[in-house]
């Protein structure tokens, strides 16, 4: 088989990973989190926990459905490059989160959520 | 040039090409190209979701979603997505074998599941718009719900013509089986539109 070959019948070739047990894998994931999400668990583990099962969705996505977990280490760079940047991003807004928070721009900042009877509203701008 | 100096050239020529070919050849160009793309996109879609959790974590005002959401509509929406994949697969897997008829038929079932897709998140819009009296211009968490959600939906009914031009051609005769490519392409495509509602569910909805 010519290189070319190799690479562009690359995908016919391959094992086809079993699609029908990825779609169960993500529809049972589904519904645990539903299930987090409906039971009373501390606001920290439920949080964790529907990241986890989020990013665990995600990659079954990616490695099975999108074949990232049989093509060419290429792609997958290209793939990873994203996620590296973004990470870096979350990292550098952290500082900013930690030393100013939002509530001190109340003035400039409308949320209006379902009345809160604890935080008082802001006064309106002349 | 002596013919030993030439045949060097050559062979170093055809060993260049070789390398050349491991990476980027006409067969692969595509799904590099869409890569590529998915690549950008994804850093789009991170941005949007990192800079909306900068704008939750840093407001204690910030309203629960609970209060606002739905979430047995978006659960469903959810479940059509990943079963959309599912058919995605299987219309390329269909069209690698040179199966036309199973092509057509689960490409069909990706596009409708697409449509019904776009279908309940324009219920779920007029339902939070009409009765719920949320507004990209009243605050900030509709805007980035709005955004969010819509930026997406774009996608999808981006993803829903790029499907249906496929389906269209393959029903035309115009889709052979050397051309599944195009398919799986497109599949990379419909692919991260599931993946990044997966991402979109959790942050927004359930978190």
């Amino acid at each position: 088989m010519t290189t070319q070959a190799a690479v562009s019948g690359h995908a016919v070739e391959h094992d086809e990973p079993n699609y029908i047990a990825i779609f169960i894998y993500l529809s049972v994931l589904t519904g645990v989190e539903l299930v987090v999400y409906g039971v009373g668990l501390p606001q920290v583990a439920k949080v964790g926990l529907l990241i986890a099962l989020a990013f665990a969705k995600a990659v079954l996505v990616a490695m099975y459905f999108m074949h990232l977990a049989i093509e060419r280490k290429a792609l997958a760079i290209i793939a990873i490059t994203p996620i590296v940047l973004v990470t870096f991003l979350c990292f550098m807004l952290l500082p900013d989160l930690t030393t100013r928070m939002w509530t001190k721009f109340d003035h400039k900042i409308k949320v209006s959520g379902p009345a809160n009877p604890d935080v008082p509203a802001p006064a309106p701008q002349q | 040039m002596s013919e030993v100096a030439a045949a060097d050239t050559h062979e170093h020529g055809a060993v260049l090409a070789d390398q050349l070919e491991e990476s980027v050849t006409p067969g692969n160009l595509g799904k590099l190209g869409m890569w590529s793309f998915l690549a950008g996109d994804a850093m789009t879609f991170g941005a949007g979701i990192a800079a909306y959790g900068a704008l939750r974590i840093g407001n204690p005002n910030w309203p629960s979603p609970a209060d606002y959401l739905g979430i047995t509509t978006t659960a469903v929406m959810t479940f059509i997505l990943i079963c959309s994949s599912l058919t995605m697969v299987e219309a390329l897997s269909g069209i690698q074998r040179g199966n036309q008829a199973k092509f057509r038929n689960f490409m069909a079932l990706t596009v409708l599941g697409g449509i019904i897709f776009l279908g309940m998140q324009a219920f779920e819009w007029h339902h939070l718009i009409g009765e719920r009296g949320m507004s990209i211009k009243r605050d900030l968490f509709d805007a980035t719900f709005f955004i969010l959600t819509g930026f997406h939906g774009c996608h999808v009914f981006g993803g829903v013509v790029y499907n249906s031009v496929l389906l269209i051609r393959g029903m035309m005769g115009k889709l052979p089986q050397a051309k599944a490519g195009l398919v799986e392409i497109a599949g990379l495509y419909w692919h991260f539109v599931d993946l990044v509602w997966i991402l979109i569910f959790t942050f927004i909805y359930l978190i």
